[in-house]
């Protein structure tokens, strides 16, 4: 670009975009100018006075987070008054300061021991009484620490701009001003821990965190959320084996820092206590603990049995097991078992959108779309509590991008507040409604279209028809639930689907279909729960249910085995975008074995080992590559970060089965079977009930 | 409150109405020119206007003496957006008393400079903004609106000539950052007072990001004056670049404190003897605070000087809000600090941490020291962290704050070293300053 400015920090002759902000200008060389309230993305604040340069001309320090660079600028960031002055705010900071720094959970990773180690004075002249207040509890997981608070007022930035919640301000003034809360002495609020992340200091805590352990005690794994399909990448720290918190600073990964209450606390779900830890056998009509020999030469001894006399198989897979699992599963139940009775629980109709976007490249959303994109029109879901990344992606698009937002949603929903146009629907069939806004939507110059299950098989076809008929360029996106339904798709768990959307030949029968046959011989069921509302009609059914705790299903089941959780694999999963990113396991599980491991074991006591191949999530990966279109992305580009596939083909060339897909609608605070064995989640809800409670009996 | 005795000293023209029977009401205003200003200005362009006040060499009363010219000059004359006259009535500097007189006494002169300003960027609606503790400021000013409106000097089509302007008062809630022009409007607009980052100056970003015309509440009241008499007129009154008269709230130890109004460039001296009647006492002066306590002192060598922003910013003080604040020769200097400093520390609004932590711990220190538990390393201290303040806050409250201490631990550092050693406060028993 030739309309760089020019300007001279400490020396150097620097060229940076016109507009650019002298720290940030300075961060682009490797200068580093510290800062506590300048944050990347949001609100600028000028407030802690720590990032002051001296400018040649100007009278006075300038605080370099509100100050673009301008032609001949000169900049000194390490001059002796510069030096001096950090000195003094940092003493300044120090005086209602605390300095419990052994005890306080951010001792080793804390920008004000940071700076002070870096910028400040050796002792202190302060002499006087500290300030101090009692720390405060919140919610079940934010406690604030008033004394530690240094005022930099990233919590509120956070909170109201970046999540669009708002529940957090300021009161009292000068040096009593404290960080407060929404309800006076508790937090209203999406409880996702954003601003206890974002804290420079130890003021904001976490509830599962505090004083449990040290920084440098931990281990970090970074890995995949597993309650929603938006694909967060979480870092879990963990010691001996035991995850201690989830949190993501190194901002990698789709989300960057963004984690919702899932993401960040709802790991938990697995060490609760009625974790299987090992595999159980119906005997005498009571499922009974024995070992993996006898529990896989049972199973092993049964499918094969069914198979040599032309018995019927039912395989249902699960939405949140890894790709390579559900490779491994659909290869097991095809190829060895010859089956095509093969299905999973369906939460969006991905295969209908594939189909209707054939023979066009490109028109599947990423990620960044959702940050980028001119305009998002929202169709269907109540994106702030179902898929918080993609709605915290399109607010930040909103305020940094000036990005227009539609919504066409039943009821309210957050992004109204922002949104240029609003249309309330009815049911699925009033998808005319949007001819409302093809007026304003044709004159965007794209779109993204972000639709729920409330759109679904014809109605997917009339919602392309309806995007293409705009005239500029548009994306999708098909919502759908938990860690890996998309990576169910993409493997081919579906009767009528092999690995990337080819037809089978012989199609299958469905998820529902299985359940209500009669003569089903045996019926294999992983990570999945379909009996919770649903009953088996063949009651003389072999059942065999891998999970990680005993489920409706499982209590029905004949063989029930030990399955780790997403923390505690490896594998890949591939989010609501396609992506395709990498699970670390960052936890020890006792007793239980990955689903691959256990699937492995029974291929391999039933003779098919050598079929089958090594039950390694690398070689499986490999076999993915070679096979399943739009998958042939290195295993390193995706651990560096991730890769999105990309499945269109010429066509799925099947019908749409819009009754086999439904969204479980999981909001903020529930997810499913894992959902129900999270502490952190239950211990939230448990807190809105009796807050609801105690307004009613206020009210009355 | 009740005026003070007039002095013949004084150029009587922003405060003519004092002492007036009923001087607040509309039939008084009317009979002493009153609105004459506003029927000559609407016969006038917005240039001419601007220039005229330009001519008068009037600048802003608030404090800082940004020439009132050039600001409404600064304004866009395009804009697509409304255009707001803001009036800064937060007036909170200890030691400053004007504004609430003028508008006790005069609402209706106010009123007109709002017009006549409205006028000269094309503004249609304008805000009174009143401290909160100046509550029945509020009712003497919406009685004063309530009665331009009943006599068309405000509303639709004013006089018949088509103009349009509003206005309506807003309360404060008590906090002295909100004197600062953009913590009023953050305040205005209903949020936390807390200064805002400028650029972008009210001008071009001020009440709902809108172009704000923002001026001391004497600012506007000047301009009537000066559209009826002339720009020339009354730049005549004062020292060059320091048009006019001015409003000076006399206070401390003087035996006549009150609100006399004098021209620019007044002797500081003088106006202590001839028009504050001298100290009670015949007592021997020691200090003054010329322009409201966030001003550096003046020892009594250096008061006998021109009361102008020049004069006074060359003798490395302010001339401020107008607030001289007289201090004899028992005041302890020590206390003074801390008294000053005290005001600061609750008032800071927190949002910087120089401000909000260096008041605070200055405070603490002041008053330990004062309590005869200092050292002397305190003494350099106290200089150290005020200029460590200095220039390097958010808002100029911290400055405020830091300057009048700097001055003090500077100009009587003899009174620090007074009180070391555990020895009690020399002036303990003579001083008359109100025990905090």
């Amino acid at each position: 670009m030739s309309d760089l400015v020019k300007f001279t920090i400490d020396g150097r002759t620097v060229e940076a975009a016109p507009g650019t902000l002298v720290i940030e200008a300075a961060k682009q060389v490797g200068i580093e100018i510290p800062s506590f309230c300048y944050y990347e993305g949001y609100t600028l604040q000028a407030a802690c006075r720590m990032c002051l340069v001296e400018v040649e001309k100007m009278p006075k320090l300038q605080a370099s987070c509100t100050l673009p660079v301008a032609a001949g600028m000169v900049v000194h960031s390490d001059s002796e008054p510069v030096k001096q002055a950090r000195k003094s705010m940092l003493e300044f900071l120090l005086t209602n300061h605390p300095l419990d720094c052994p005890v306080c959970d951010k001792g080793g990773e804390c920008e004000l021991q940071d700076m002070v180690f870096r910028y400040g004075a050796g002792e202190s002249r302060f002499t006087e009484n500290k300030i101090h207040v009692d720390e405060q509890q919140w919610s079940p997981v934010v406690f604030y620490d008033g004394p530690r608070c240094i005022l930099c007022f990233r919590c509120i930035r956070v909170c109201d701009e970046g999540m669009g919640v708002g529940a957090l301000g300021t009161i009292n003034r000068g040096a009593l001003s404290l960080i407060a809360p929404n309800m006076g002495d508790h937090l209203n609020c999406d409880e996702c821990g954003m601003c206890i992340d974002i804290c420079p200091v130890g003021a904001l805590t976490s509830g599962d965190y505090r004083y449990q352990t040290r920084p440098w005690e931990m281990e970090h794994t970074g890995t995949i959320c597993t309650h929603c399909s938006d694909g967060c990448k979480t870092t879990l720290g963990s010691r001996n084996g035991q995850i201690m918190r989830g949190n993501n600073r190194d901002r990698s990964g789709v989300n960057g820092e963004f984690l919702c209450i899932k993401g960040r606390y709802a790991y938990d779900f697995y060490n609760h206590p009625a974790r299987l830890e090992s595999p159980l056998l119906r005997v005498n009509g009571k499922l009974e603990p024995v070992s993996w020999s006898k529990a896989l030469s049972a199973v092993a001894a049964k499918f094969s049995s069914v198979r040599d006399a032309g018995g019927t198989f039912g395989v249902i897979g699960s939405n949140h097991t890894s790709n390579e699992e559900n490779f491994y599963l659909q290869k097991l139940a095809r190829q060895v078992l010859k089956t095509n009775n093969i299905d999973h629980h369906r939460t969006g109709d991905i295969v209908t959108l594939v189909d209707a976007l054939s023979g066009s490249t490109g028109q599947l959303a990423a990620s960044q779309d959702f940050y980028d994109s001119k305009a998002v029109l929202v169709i269907g879901s109540d994106l702030a509590m179902q898929h918080p990344l993609l709605s915290f992606q399109v607010r930040a698009n909103y305020r940094h991008h000036a990005a227009h937002v539609y919504v066409a949603t039943a009821g309210e929903i957050r992004e109204d507040k922002y949104a240029t146009k609003t249309i309330r629907l009815g049911q699925a069939s009033e998808l005319g409604a949007l001819e409302e806004l093809r007026a304003a939507l044709s004159a965007e110059p794209e779109l993204l279209i972000v639709f729920n299950d409330m759109v679904k098989g014809d109605d997917v076809r009339k919602l392309v028809k309806f995007g293409t008929s705009l005239g500029i360029p548009v994306k999708y996106c098909a919502l759908v639930d938990y860690s890996n339904s998309r990576g169910a798709a993409d493997m081919g768990l579906m009767p009528e689907l092999l690995p990337g959307y080819h037809a089978s030949n012989m199609p299958g029968m469905t998820l529902p279909e299985m359940l209500a046959s009669a003569d089903m011989s045996a019926l294999w069921i992983v990570g999945a729960n379909p009996l919770k509302n649903a009953q088996l009609a063949a009651k003389k059914a072999f059942v065999v249910v891998q999970d990680m705790f005993l489920t409706e299903t499982g209590e029905k089941a004949d063989v029930v085995f030990p399955a780790a959780g997403a923390y505690e694999k490896n594998g890949t999963v591939t989010n609501v975008c396609g992506e395709v990113q990498k699970l670390n396991r960052a936890a020890a599980s006792v007793g239980a074995k990955p689903d691959l491991e256990i699937m492995g074991l029974i291929a391999k006591e039933m003779g098919a080992a050598a079929q089958m191949g090594a039950w390694l999530p690398e070689t499986i990966y490999k076999e993915i590559q070679s096979q399943v279109p739009g998958y042939n992305i290195s295993l390193a580009m995706v651990t560096l970060s991730a890769q999105q596939s990309t499945p269109v083909n010429g066509g799925t060339g099947v019908a749409s089965r819009p009754d086999l897909v439904w969204s479980a609608h999981d909001g903020l605070f529930t997810s499913g079977t894992l959902g129900r064995y999270s502490a952190t989640l239950n211990s939230v809800m448990e807190k809105r009930r009796d807050a609801a409670a105690d307004q009613s009996v206020v009210s009355h | 409150m009740l005026y003070n005795q007039p002095n013949p000293l004084e150029i009587r023209l922003l405060t003519r109405r004092f002492g007036l029977p009923d001087s607040a009401s509309i039939e008084t205003y009317l009979a002493t020119d009153g609105y004459k200003a506003l029927e000559r200005a609407m016969g006038m362009s917005q240039d001419e206007i601007i220039n005229e006040v330009k001519a008068s060499g009037l600048r802003g009363r608030g404090g800082a003496g940004f020439p009132t010219g050039m600001k409404w000059g600064f304004l866009p004359r395009q804009s697509p957006k409304p255009k707001y006259i803001m009036v800064n009535a937060d007036e909170s500097e200890p030691g400053t008393c004007k504004d609430r007189l003028l508008i006790e006494y005069d609402p209706h002169q106010l009123i007109e400079g709002m017009l006549i300003a409205a006028l000269a960027v094309g503004s249609q609606q304008g805000y009174v903004y009143i401290r909160g503790e100046y509550r029945y400021l509020i009712d003497v000013m919406d009685r004063a609106i309530d009665e331009a409106y009943a006599r068309g000097y405000l509303g639709e089509n004013i006089l018949g000539r088509g103009h349009t302007f509003h206005i309506a008062t807003h309360s404060g809630a008590g906090a002295y950052e909100c004197g600062e022009e953009s913590a009023l409007l953050e305040s205005f607009e209903g949020k936390r007072g807390n200064p805002r980052i400028r650029p972008p100056f009210p001008a071009v970003a001020g009440a709902y990001q809108c172009p704000t015309v923002l001026n001391n509440v004497e600012t506007f009241a000047a301009v009537p004056p000066i559209i009826l008499q002339g720009g020339a007129y009354f730049a005549g009154l004062g020292t060059p670049k320091n048009g006019g008269t001015r409003l000076f709230c006399l206070s401390g130890h003087v035996n006549k404190p009150g609100v006399y109004e004098l021209p620019m460039g007044f002797n500081l001296l003088r106006m202590i003897e001839e028009v504050g009647g001298g100290i009670p006492g015949g007592k021997k002066l020691k200090a003054v605070i010329p322009g409201g306590s966030s001003c550096p002192v003046l020892t009594a060598d250096e008061c006998d000087l021109a009361m102008d922003y020049d004069t006074l910013a060359a003798a490395k003080s302010m001339l401020g809000s107008g607030g001289g604040v007289v201090m004899d020769e028992d005041t302890c200097m020590v206390k003074a600090a801390l008294r000053i400093m005290r005001f600061y520390a609750h008032e800071s609004c927190g949002w910087c941490i120089p401000c909000r932590e260096g008041t605070t711990w200055l405070r603490k220190l002041l008053q330990r020291f004062h309590d005869g538990q200092g050292q002397r390393s305190d003494i350099v201290l106290i200089g150290d962290l005020s200029r460590n303040m200095l220039g390097r806050t958010f808002c100029p409250l911290g400055d405020a704050a830091a300057l009048p201490t700097i001055s003090i631990v500077e100009k009587f550092r003899h009174e620090f070293e007074a009180h070391l050693d555990g020895k009690p406060c020399p002036y303990e028993s003579k001083s008359r300053l109100v025990s905090a």
